[in-house]
């Protein structure tokens, strides 16, 4: 599907230049467009183009690599999550989005052959030392999956259950306070209040979504990851997700994957394109989604492919 | 013919239908502008035309083969002089079969009399019609039906349709094979046992305390009635398998939680395989190892710490059968429970795991409350395994049937008691025989409601994560 756009797939000699001056304005690298694939243009970006960096940065990354056994997934990425601003990565399908986003808690732990190299800090601390604990990262660096996955336990004890491992409270009356508002915050109090005790797996997928999203800031998180949070659900409940959202980044960093474009524009400061594993383009999100620096982004964009 | 070259010759004839119908319909097809105009595809019409060879063929030969035999046997008797059958006091079945053996040439049938000899030649040659009769008849069955579907292909024929209706019908036929047999044996024993029940009260028998089955030989014997209170076997029943549950399911619930959620894939391959291996020990090896070596080393503990001051010790005793059958049973609980837990979604342990829990909350807190219906269905389905089981504890728990809780004690099993009861020469009517049916029923009984639940909880399991 991706060939559509090009005919010819054989980089000419000009191209081969254009490539080694590493052009790559708008305007020159669609001339370049005329004669290679956009794969071929994916594999040799060297660098990003934009604004990957940035001064506050709450998490920055740099030189990531991500493989799994001998497959790479992430190439070479340099990226900075300002304090409470919400990035979102998008990409077309497979480009690595969801394995950038596990680096930044070490979920990618949980998968055998994942290997991780780069350098990643939080605060300036470095999240891949071997001294370090996951646990308490984990803690500090929160996350919310694609699909809801409530346990198979009370709405209540669901809200509870991080404060509790964490021994945040001591007392019933503070845990019912921190459940509270964090339902109130994930927008659910209201529907729930009266019925704490059913199973969290009795709400709808929109409910079971915010409920997960209360789980996780019931722990108040600094930063916030979540990997297509809306995908399984209907434009209501994502239009009250993406208010959340929004309400959120006034405390938490934020870093979100999203095949919605509408979605990434409205929920993000930056945005991040992904395109097979390399990060290509970074920057506000007006500037990417009206005048984007790179020509990939553009195409992906305008839904030329992915 | 003989019968197997008969049934090969069937089989032959099937494929030669297959291969003539096949090509007839392809040979049709052309003419209506190529096979996708036929109903089905050729490999159909071919098959249907075989199963019309064979199947009603074979069903010829399956009834006259059952009733031949009978037949000529009536035919045999009904011509022999009435000497004959006063010679043998009117057994007829003795008679054929020395009229068979002198027909076969055996020892001693040069000297059999004349009529005999008559009689076995007139077994002869009936034989020799039989099969050819029979052969005849095959054959043109098969030839005649193929003929009759060969003839009848046409592009319209719901060949498929057809085939498959027949191969539903063969399959349910293999799975009710072994619903009858289950169902035959229920029968077999219900019966059985209502005869036992009209000998002995059911209440005697569900709520007695003693079992001694031994009848009086002779009117005038010392204890002659018996006693059948199956209380002691059931107690004895229920305290073995505790102790093996005791041990199992811990154990079995540990290694299924540490190959799922610790080992390491390497350990993993390394420690499955072995576990299977421990299941596939035969069950009398584990019982001549609970006998000869568990129960005498459990004695001799007891002896050495002095427990035998305050209780009976035998050198045969529900601890030693109790220990080796949980042993028995813990690759069937670590299998069972690492399939539900394993079929707890990883989404939920990533949802734990991202709020940052270690590993063993994970476990404790999501993992095994949303495992735990699979795995008390798992446990009963054990429990239940324990109760039938048979040979550990013939060998091993003892024959007395006392009446205790003490595990160093010597107690009996239902099964125990089952087979003792019927090994060796039996008159099928007395008490002592058909109390094995008895205790059978209950068995069967209390194992099919412990499956029955178990099997529910699980399937409801189940059906929360699909
Ligand atoms: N557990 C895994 N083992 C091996 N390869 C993996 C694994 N997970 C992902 N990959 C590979 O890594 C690449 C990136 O996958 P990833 O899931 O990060 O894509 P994504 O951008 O999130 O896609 P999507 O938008 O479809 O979710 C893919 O080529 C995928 O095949
Ligand atoms: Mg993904």
């Amino acid at each position: 599907m991706q060939d559509t756009v090009i005919e010819s797939k054989a980089p000419t000699a000009k191209a081969v230049q254009a490539e080694r001056t590493k052009k790559t304005t708008k305007t020159e690298s669609n001339a370049m467009n005329a004669k290679r694939s956009p794969t071929e243009i994916a594999e040799s970006i060297t660098e990003t183009v934009g604004k990957p960096l940035a001064q506050n940065a709450k998490l920055a990354m740099r030189d990531v690599n991500v493989y799994y056994d001998q497959k790479q997934a992430v190439f070479d990425v340099n990226l900075d999550i300002a304090e409470n601003q919400v990035v979102a990565l998008i990409g077309p399908s497979g480009c690595g989005k969801s394995t950038f986003l596990r680096c930044l808690n070490r979920m990618n732990d949980t998968i055998d052959i994942c290997r991780v190299a780069g350098s990643i800090q939080l605060d300036g601390m470095d999240i891949y030392d071997s001294k370090l604990d996951v646990v308490p990262l984990r803690a500090r660096v929160g996350m919310v999956f694609q699909k809801p996955n409530p346990f198979p336990k009370s709405i209540y004890d669901n809200v509870a259950y991080g404060p509790r491992i964490h021994g945040l409270v001591n007392r019933r009356a503070d845990l019912d306070e921190v459940v509270e508002s964090s339902l109130r915050k994930a927008g659910l109090w209201e529907e729930v209040k009266d019925r704490l005790e059913s199973p969290g797996t009795g709400l709808s997928g929109g409910q079971q979504q915010r409920l997960c999203i209360a789980r996780t800031i019931a722990v108040s998180p600094e930063v916030i990851l979540m990997d297509e949070p809306c995908s399984a659900l209907d434009p209501i409940a994502t239009a009250k997700i993406e208010e959340l959202i929004a309400e959120l980044s006034q405390n938490f960093t934020i870093a979100i994957v999203t095949h919605s474009m509408q979605q990434a524009a409205r929920v993000s400061h930056r945005t991040a394109y992904f395109h097979l594993g390399r990060l290509v383009e970074v920057n506000e999100t007006e500037k990417v989604f009206t005048n984007p620096d790179h020509e990939l982004t553009e195409a992906y964009i305008t839904g030329r492919f992915g | 013919m003989e019968s197997s070259v008969l049934v090969i010759a069937i089989f032959v004839l099937g494929i030669i239908a297959f291969v003539v119908g096949r090509s007839r319909s392809v040979a049709i097809s052309q003419n209506v502008g190529g096979i996708r105009f036929l109903n089905s595809l050729p490999f159909y019409y071919g098959a249907l035309t075989a199963l019309w060879c064979a199947i009603p063929s074979f069903l010829v030969f399956a009834v006259w083969s059952l009733f031949d035999d009978t037949i000529i046997r009536s035919t045999i008797i009904a011509t022999l002089p009435a000497e004959a059958a006063d010679s043998v006091g009117g057994n007829l079945n003795l008679l054929f079969n020395q009229i068979y053996n002198v027909s076969v040439g055996a020892a001693g049938s040069d000297s059999a009399p004349d009529y005999m000899v008559a009689a076995a030649q007139h077994l002869h040659s009936l034989q020799a019609i039989s099969r050819w009769a029979l052969t005849g008849l095959v054959l043109a069955c098969a030839l005649s039906t193929s003929i009759v579907v060969w003839s009848k292909i046409n592009p319209q024929l719901k060949a498929r349709y057809q085939v498959e209706r027949v191969f539903r019908s063969f399959l349910f036929l293999c799975s009710s094979l072994a619903i009858l047999t289950t169902i035959g044996i229920v029968v077999s024993v219900l019966f059985e046992s209502i005869r036992f029940f009209s000998m002995v009260s059911p209440v005697d028998f569900l709520f007695g305390l003693e079992w001694s089955p031994q009848m009086a030989i002779r009117a005038d014997q010392e204890g002659s009635s018996g006693s059948f209170g199956a209380i002691p076997l059931f107690t004895g029943t229920l305290l073995i398998a505790l102790i093996a549950l005791i041990i199992a399911v811990p154990c079995g619930l540990m290694t299924a939680i540490f190959l799922s959620e610790y080992a390491s894939s390497r350990i993993r391959d390394i420690i499955k395989p072995m576990l299977e291996v421990l299941a596939g020990i035969p069950t009398v090896v584990y019982g001549f190892f609970a006998a000869l070596t568990v129960a005498p080393f459990i004695r001799d503990m007891g002896l050495n710490i002095g427990l035998d001051q305050w209780l009976p010790i035998s050198s045969e005793s529900a601890l030693a059968a109790g220990l080796v059958m949980g042993v028995m049973i813990i690759p069937f609980v670590s299998s069972l429970s690492d399939d539900v837990i394993n079929a707890v979604p990883q989404s939920l342990r990533d949802g734990a795991l991202g709020l940052g829990s270690t590993r063993s909350e994970v476990i404790k807190q999501v993992v095994i409350p949303a495992a735990l219906p699979g795995i008390v269905g798992g446990v009963l389905l054990a429990a239940s395994r324990a109760i039938g089981e048979t040979m550990i504890v013939v060998m091993a728990a003892g024959l007395a049937a006392n009446l205790t809780l003490n595990p160093l004690d010597s107690v009996t099993t239902v099964t125990v008691q089952i087979v003792t009861l019927l090994v060796g020469d039996q008159e099928f009517d007395s008490p002592k025989t058909l109390a094995a049916f008895a205790l059978g029923l209950m068995l069967f009984l209390v194992t099919l409601s412990l499956n029955y639940f178990a099997l529910h909880i699980v399937k409801k399991y189940r059906e929360q994560y699909d």
